[in-house]
């Protein structure tokens, strides 16, 4: 079955990509791998918006196309080849797990720019890597949900245990022990970046569990409206949920990919692209926190002032004293975390109600 | 107790879906077709179920929408494969495919609207008695539903002269021809009516479980129906049995998950779907009981020669 769709929508991509070549090249033709569909209104839907943001910015002298959908296995060579190989300048693939399919098509297609969002192997010249620092969000949103929480227990819907996801949790936890040293977090991990029942599932089964605050790692608005039926709390992921749950909403994470797909599909336009790898995070805009919702006004100034530090670079989340879930230490008293062990982190810190999968 | 009644709705929600898309494809394959378009026409219901509940305000309204477009989008599928002979693993992939991307054309508008609930029905008085009032008198209606159609669907397949038609056809369309039944009009039946089960399962997503429109919000639960129907050995009660152990097992996990026991998560997940396909091949261990269940012409084009 998904042989079938891939083969159709590879197809699709070479015939979109031949037309770009009928016009010789004139236009910058900027192409984009997504993982699931533009309308899931999180993940998928930001990218697409960094997307029309470059279409916006450069009007007819760019080209766009996109693939939704694509799953993250070898089998995303395929298509992200195909666009290579037909006409695309630029590629970005917008999930961790096109990693390698995005080296090796790069290594193929020399004179292509490739940028993979939140990987780390750039094997050939013409790979960047780009991410965001969520995590800094997740911080300020752990000191909310211990604020507001009267169990003392907060859910989080988890996708998959890769370093990204593991980062947001801590953050999470140790944002949350910055206001209440006993708080507990439990964690669900529902092997899907996208299945909204399931999303829905598992914030059911978290609510009946005893926890009152429910964040994800999730793309989709599932569980917001699970928290909003049950008058729980609830952050948001990767979009502005509000709507889901007006009276629910903590804040919610927003990644703004705009800035970063319009610089860089410029330097391509100008012949100024180089290899880069990029973390941004608040600071550079591309981290940016919802309005602060449905708590008192307390708390939202100090989410409001914990976000001000981080922007400003006073403070930063992974600084020590910090210990981790085994009880061993991880970072003394003011130390701060080495970027290497932030991207490639598997353990948890103390104070998560889990077992990592590893 | 509160917490298991909660518990035992969401396994409720869980199954409901499986349950209705695999009754409606139980009785077209019991009639000799095979349509993989399971997930494509479940879509289609759940886009349109939520559009229709979104433009007059009405979700009941949006659940019957939803039935009438499952079936008419079935009709395609039994146009192509029943009166132009198509192939019909062919056909119910490309009806899948279609399902998924017009789905996501006319839905558009629509991403980013939160939806109508379908609310519980809450019968006044019997769904105030502590604990199984709420189970047995206070949710909602698709799910009874549901349940009310497997014991339909069995009672009609095995108990009335009609359902015994559609068996001869689905065993032996020749056979059933040469007793001048008529073979095209009760496949194109059986496949209109899993057309509109799939409609129905859909709306229940869009209407019921998560009250909003998402591209692609089915995320398989089309093939986890059609994996059902073959291993309940194609018996209605198996059916039950098979989409409600998939659901409770699916609610167990998270739980078990939630309370932090140290099981690998990625065992967990795959429980579902582990648990369902081992208790079902148990229950049908018996071969012959199996054979004589599997329809004989499932899956094969018949041309009525006149």
């Amino acid at each position: 079955m998904k042989k079938t769709l891939f083969a159709l929508a590879a197809s699709a991509a070479v015939l979109f990509a031949g037309q770009a070549m009928a016009d010789g090249h004139a236009k910058t033709k900027a192409c984009f791998i997504y993982i699931g569909p533009t309308g899931d209104f999180g993940w998928t839907y930001q990218h697409d918006e960094g997307r029309k943001a470059v279409e916006a910015a450069f009007g007819d002298k760019v080209e766009t196309a996109f693939l939704e959908n694509v799953p993250e296995s070898a089998e995303a060579q395929r298509p992200i080849e195909a666009f290579a190989r037909n006409g695309c300048n630029i590629i970005f693939t917008t999930s961790f797990n096109y990693m390698d399919p995005t080296n090796k098509a790069a290594k193929k297609f020399p004179d292509v720019k490739f940028e993979h969002a939140t990987g780390f192997k750039r094997e050939s010249p013409n790979v960047s890597t780009y991410s965001s620092k969520f995590y800094q969000g997740r911080y300020v949103q752990g000191q909310i949900a211990a604020k507001m929480s009267k169990t003392g227990v907060a859910g989080y819907i988890a996708s998959f245990p890769i370093p990204e996801v593991v980062r947001g949790i801590n953050a999470f936890i140790l944002g949350a022990q910055s206001v209440n040293p006993d708080f507990k977090l439990k964690v669900v991990w529902v092997s899907t970046w996208f299945d909204p029942p399931k999303e829905a599932d598992a914030a059911k089964a978290l609510i009946d569990q005893g926890v009152d605050i429910i964040t994800q790692h999730t793309d989709s608005t599932a569980a917001m409206q699970v928290a909003s039926e049950r008058g729980i709390k609830a952050f948001g992921q990767a979009s502005d949920m509000i709507k889901f749950g007006p009276e629910t909403q903590l804040t919610s994470i927003i990644d703004d990919w705009a800035p970063y797909y319009v610089k860089r599909v410029k330097a391509v336009m100008d012949g100024t692209w180089e290899q880069v790898d990029v973390w941004h995070g608040m600071a550079d805009g591309n981290v940016v926190m919802a309005p602060y919702t449905n708590m008192p006004d307390d708390v939202a100034k100090m989410a409001a002032d914990t976000e001000a530090k981080i922007k400003s670079g006073e403070f930063e989340p992974f600084t020590g004293p910090v210990t981790k879930q085994d009880g061993s230490e991880w970072l003394k008293k003011g130390e701060k975390a080495d970027i290497g062990t932030l991207l490639g982190m598997n353990f948890y810190v103390k104070g998560v109600d889990d077992k990592l999968p590893q | 107790m509160e917490v298991w009644v909660s518990i035992i709705i969401s396994v409720c929600a869980a199954s409901t879906p499986l349950l209705l898309a695999a009754t409606g494809e139980l009785v077209v394959e019991r009639s000799g077709v095979l349509n993989l378009g399971v997930e494509g026409m479940m879509i289609i219901g759940a886009v349109t179920g939520f559009s229709v509940a979104q433009v007059t305000g009405n979700p009941y309204l949006g659940a019957l929408a939803a039935v009438a477009a499952g079936a008419f989008f079935s009709l395609l599928f039994a146009f192509l494969t029943l009166t132009l002979v198509a192939n019909q693993v062919a056909t119910g992939l490309a009806l899948t495919i279609l399902g998924l991307g017009l789905s996501g054309m006319i839905g558009e508008g629509f991403v980013g609207q939160p939806g109508i609930k379908m609310q519980a029905l809450e019968i006044p008085l019997l769904s105030d008695i502590p604990v199984f009032g709420k189970l047995l008198f206070g949710q909602d209606l698709i799910f009874y539903l549901s349940i009310a159609l497997v014991f339909g669907v069995s009672w009609f397949l095995f108990r009335t002269r009609a359902g015994l038609m559609l068996r001869s056809v689905g065993d032996s369309h020749t056979s059933a021809h040469a007793l001048g039944i008529n073979v095209i009009r009760i496949r194109y039946l059986a496949v209109l009516f899993g057309g509109a089960c799939s409609g129905l399962a859909g709306a229940y997503l869009s209407l019921v479980y998560v009250p909003q429109w998402v591209e692609g919000m089915t995320a398989g639960r089309g093939w986890i129906a059609l994996a059902l129907v073959v291993f309940a050995s194609w018996r209605p009660a198996r059916l039950l049995v098979g989409a409600y152990l998939f659901g409770a097992v699916t609610i167990a996990q998270f739980h078990a998950q939630a309370t932090g026991i140290a099981i690998p998560a990625q065992f967990l997940t795959s429980l579902p779907y582990i648990a369902t396909i081992v208790v079902l091949v148990l229950i049908a261990r018996n071969r012959r009981a199996t054979i004589i269940n599997t329809p004989a012409s499932l899956g094969k084009p018949f041309v009525p020669d006149h």
